[in-house]
């Protein structure tokens, strides 16, 4: 079993999308991870894929953007926008995603998983 | 015909109406609205009208013979008035008026008694006593009735004549030439219009109605009317010429309806007309006049904006008001085939001591007179010709007293040539009227937006302003405007924080810099990673401009979630599919395969409103699996997932119905596999009907198209769902090539201007110049841009692809569709639950049910196995 500070391989780099996401599963969790051009680097996030408004497990499906220069992810079914560094939902202060740390490595993507 | 008499109740006051023209109309409604804001007033309100329908649009009864229907133009139904207690006869011609009694009796011998009498009798065509003028195809033009006639004439006619070279005469005239007749004009006076315009107008205008084919006949005494020897009927002048033609129009002039006040002994006025004063009151102080038939400061009104502000007045004085008939403005502006033509005031100079600056510019055919007062500081008149774009600053200037600049021809001199001042609305003050078909000041505006109305639409809503002819809508939007920057409200057109522009303008910038990437618009015009609003709005620019296959690496981060999926998510995060069935024509065989589909992945079958079905419940990573079967079978995406075309509804048509004219099937089928896949700030739909019963509906499409017996008839901009708007009708008797182009031209040219997510109609409706100004862009090519946008059309016909065929074969993009990137495990969220015989989405409780069963059923397996 894995504990809480392995770093668990998901997938490669490129399964990834750019300025998009996917999902992956982890420890049977469902993970949204995204990955963004910033500037000149690519930037990789990982969040809970689970919707606390839609009730559904959607948010890769969501698209990517910033909101005054921090990166967020907008939920497909009713548009609420999450900052994708802290989770922190920008349109109702009491909802939170849970993040996942995460680093790409040689082509692997790395995830570090609450158990 | 059996009479009666009908006596009013006891406690409430009673008032009889005569005629239900469109300002007797306007009268009740007056009264309703005052029925419905105090209940104490407690009206009883009959209504006796001569015609066999109720009150309808005079103003635009040229319409009926470009395709309106009697129905389209009325003003109201016998619904509303049976809803707020209006009483109402039809074909009820009063022929007595029993002062003493306070009764009035109709034709048939029925006896209304009244407390108050208003009468609303208009007036009626002059037919000049001419020997033979009332021969069969001897006509006038009034009523929907005269109208009728008129067509069934036409239909047996190839010559024309319209007696009379006034504002209506030329409207009649611009209708016979419509119908195909050759169409003569014939005036007593040395000019058309002679009473609007002044000689040197008059000139122009003819030579522009010359050019149009109608031929101009003035100072001609028409002294009798024969039997023709090319024609049927031969005209025959006082100076020994003559004319031949088929059918006859008289458009002479109009007569007040006074005969009931001229027989009754009420006041009339020396060439007729009921005499009122400022309440409308006639001589007797139970009867009220208004509109056509009354005779104000010796003056008869032939226009619908003061006959509505007689019906104000006459309404407000019997309920205590203090609302009172003040004289009204007879400036007009109208468009008479396609003329442009403008009169302000005192058009002839007629004012002691005027002055009058004149611009005249042969080449172009613009002719412009302002008449000034003896100190060049008001304006008294205006003539305009061929260009009435300063009529509103013009108009303003005269009904406002607003004092002149100092070189008052800069006001109508071609720009460049002097600084023509624009008249601010600021410049205006709060009296000013900005709406005169329903009386809206500046004034009510400000209150308007004072109560929270914060843009046109809403302004429109809660004042009616610019929702009659429509005329003020350009300087509506610049009042509304300048009062919202006013209160800080910041009129901005940015998309969002991504980007500074406007929808049009980013789609210009797309254009003209051949920009193909998201990063390359926002790296040159914005800032940032754009957002839920500016990604898909430049998606579908893109889409617009280039076409390209939608899941492309470069795109594919752009779409929202739909569009990237290519389905619709619904609320548990499955999808449901919709092939495209063009025309709702499907073979049994294509049907079985959706049946299969539907039954091998136990989805949700619904039909759609649009003549499709709905595969509901598919999971993602089932998506390239279904489509391939259906693809298979022939099926294209039905694209029920993007702002662009969804269906093209049709009624069966020629091919099948009896009613039907034309193969409104076919036409259907053509025109959707011409434009799906158009990307557009919005959904499209379409209709088309094989016969004017519309049962396709398509008078509520973006697109509607209706068969007549010469084409097609092509609607513009309705919409149904959550805001109505009936369609406009764009053009009539189109071929099918006619009919493409337009379309063409009217969707690229919404793609290019509209707003995100904006509808065809509330385009519309924000159109500056609104349906007109877009016939001139599509029909008339006035900003020369039609055949550009017929290219970019084609270049979108060209280049479609069917997205779910490339997404299925290129394993990249199917890639997209795995549910997760390290598992072939399904969502386990996703929960069905039986209903009707079909899946339906399982709700949280019954989830929470579902899997405390599952538990124990596991729990009890395990004892079994044990
Ligand atoms: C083709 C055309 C185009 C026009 N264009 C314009 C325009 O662009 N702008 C503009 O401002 N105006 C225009 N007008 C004029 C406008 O239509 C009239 O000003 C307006 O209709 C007057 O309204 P009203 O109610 O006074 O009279 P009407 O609309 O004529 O109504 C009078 C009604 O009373 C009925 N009636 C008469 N006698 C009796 C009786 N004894 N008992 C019962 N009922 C009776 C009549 O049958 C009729 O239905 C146009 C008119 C025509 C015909």
């Amino acid at each position: 079993m894995t504990t809480q500070n392995d770093w668990i391989s998901v997938c490669s780099d490129d399964d990834l999308v750019l300025n998009s996401g996917v999902c992956a599963l982890v420890n049977d969790k469902e993970v949204a991870i995204f990955k963004m051009k910033t500037g000149s680097e690519d930037k990789v996030f990982a969040v809970s894929n689970w919707d606390p408004f839609g009730k559904a497990n959607v948010l890769y499906r969501g698209l990517v953007g910033s909101v005054d220069g921090a990166e967020v992810i907008i939920a497909p079914l009713y548009k609420q926008r999450y900052n994708l560094t802290t989770g922190q939902c920008l349109d109702d202060e009491s909802v939170k995603l849970t993040v996942y740390p995460v680093r790409v490595e040689q082509d692997k993507v790395l995830l570090q998983s609450a158990g | 015909m059996s009479s009666s008499v009908n006596i009013g109740s006891a406690q409430k006051m009673r008032i009889v109406v005569v005629g239900n023209g469109m300002v007797g109309h306007h009268f009740v409604d007056q009264l309703i609205q005052e029925n419905a804001a105090d209940n104490d007033t407690q009206l009883e309100v009959v209504v006796l009208s001569a015609e066999p329908r109720l009150a309808y649009d005079r103003v635009h009864l040229s319409e009926y013979f470009s395709g309106k229907t009697a129905d389209e133009l009325a003003l109201t139904t016998p619904e509303y008035y049976q809803e707020h207690n209006i009483q109402f006869e039809l074909s009820a011609k009063v022929v007595n008026i029993n002062k003493l009694a306070k009764s009035v009796t109709t034709e048939s011998g029925d006896v209304f008694e009244y407390d108050k009498l208003v009468l609303s009798t208009g007036s009626y065509p002059f037919v000049p006593p001419i020997p033979g003028n009332d021969q069969p195809h001897c006509l006038v033009y009034r009523t929907i009735e005269d109208l009728e006639d008129i067509s069934a004439s036409a239909a047996v006619s190839k010559v024309g004549v319209v007696v009379g070279g006034g504002l209506l005469g030329l409207e009649a005239a611009n209708a016979l030439k419509e119908a195909g007749l050759q169409t003569h004009v014939v005036e007593f006076a040395p000019q058309l219009m002679a009473v609007q315009v002044d000689g040197g107008g008059g000139r122009l205008l003819r030579s522009k109605i010359e050019a149009l084919g109608v031929q101009v006949h003035t100072q001609k005494a028409t002294q009798s009317i024969e039997a023709g020897d090319t024609c049927r009927y031969k005209m025959c002048f006082a100076d020994g010429e003559v004319l031949e033609t088929d059918m006859i129009l008289f458009s002479a002039g109009i007569r007040p309806s006074d005969a009931l006040a001229r027989e009754f002994d009420l006041e009339i006025g020396e060439r007729g007309g009921i005499v009122i004063d400022d309440q409308c009151l006639t001589s007797d102080k139970d009867i009220y006049a208004i509109g056509e038939c009354a005779l104000w400061n010796n003056f008869i009104y032939g226009l619908v904006a003061p006959g509505y502000t007689m019906a104000r007045a006459a309404a407000s004085h019997i309920v205590g008001g203090d609302l009172t008939f003040q004289g009204a403005d007879m400036s007009t502006k109208l468009k008479l085939m396609g003329v442009e033509v403008g009169s302000i005031g005192d058009a002839h100079a007629r004012t002691e001591g005027a002055l009058c600056y004149t611009y005249e510019n042969q080449p172009e055919e613009v002719y412009k007179k302002i008449v000034v007062d003896a100190e060049g500081k008001k304006l008294l008149g205006s003539v305009l010709i061929g260009d009435t774009s300063d009529y509103d600053t013009l108009l303003q200037y005269a009904l406002n007293d607003i004092e002149l600049p100092e070189k008052p021809e800069s006001l109508i001199l071609p720009a460049g040539a002097g600084d023509a001042p624009g008249l601010g609305a600021d410049a205006l003050p709060d009296t000013a009227t900005i709406c005169s078909c329903h009386n809206v000041s500046k004034g009510d505006i400000i209150e308007a937006v004072d109560q929270g109305a914060c843009d046109v639409g809403s302004v429109k809503g809660c004042t009616k302003a610019a929702t009659g002819c429509g005329g003020c809508a350009a300087l509506l939007k610049s009042v509304v405007d300048s009062e919202l920057e006013k209160r800080g409200v910041e009129v901005k057109k940015d998309i969002c924080e991504h980007f500074a522009y406007s929808r049009q303008e980013l789609f210009h910038l797309v254009k003209v810099g051949s920009i193909k990437s998201f990063d390359e618009l926002v790296e040159k015009h914005g800032q940032g990673l754009g957002c839920e609003i500016c990604k898909p709005a430049v998606g579908s620019i893109m889409a617009s401009v280039w076409n390209d296959f939608i899941l492309k690496p470069d795109h594919v981060s752009l779409q929202d979630t739909n569009d990237t999926y290519l389905g619709n998510m619904q609320k548990d995060g499955t999808y449901s599919i919709i092939p495209r069935i063009p025309g709702g024509e499907i073979t049994p065989e294509k049907l079985i395969v959706i049946g299969e589909v539907g039954r091998d992945y136990k989805l949700y079958t619904k039909i759609t409103g649009g003549q499709r079905i709905d595969l509901f419940g598919a999971k993602v990573e089932q998506l390239p699996e279904i489509w391939e079967k259906l693809i298979n079978a022939g099926f294209e995406t039905g694209h029920a997932y993007a702002k662009s075309l969804r269906t093209v509804k049709s009624c069966v048509g020629s091919t099948w119905c009896r009613y039907g004219v034309q193969d409104s099937v076919g036409q259907a089928i053509d025109l959707e596999n011409r434009y799906k896949g158009l990307r557009a700030p919005h959904k499209i739909k379409f209709a088309v009907s094989g016969c004017t019963r519309e049962c396709a509906e398509a008078q509520s499409k973006d697109i509607g198209v209706i068969a007549t017996e010469n084409g097609w008839n092509l609607y513009v901009c309705g919409n149904g769902g959550m805001k109505p708007r009936h369609a406009d009708l764009f053009a009539t008797d189109l071929d099918d090539e006619t009919l493409v182009k337009y379309i063409d031209r009217v969707l690229m040219f919404y793609v290019r201007t509209a707003d995100r997510l904006q509808r065809t109609s509330v385009w519309m409706e924000n159109l500056e110049g609104g349906l007109e100004y877009l016939k001139q862009v599509v029909i008339e090519d006035s900003l020369g841009l039609g055949e550009e946008l017929e290219a970019q059309m084609q270049n979108v016909v060209d280049t479609y692809q069917c997205e779910w065929k490339t997404a299925i074969e290129n394993e990249q993009s199917r890639k997209r569709f795995r549910r997760f990137v390290n598992s072939d495990k399904s969502d386990l969220n996703i929960v069905f639950v039986e209903e009707r015989d079909q899946i339906r989405p399982a709700t949280e409780e019954e989830k929470k049910k579902l899997q405390a069963q599952s538990i124990e059923d596991a729990d009890q397996l395990a004892t079994e196995v044990v």
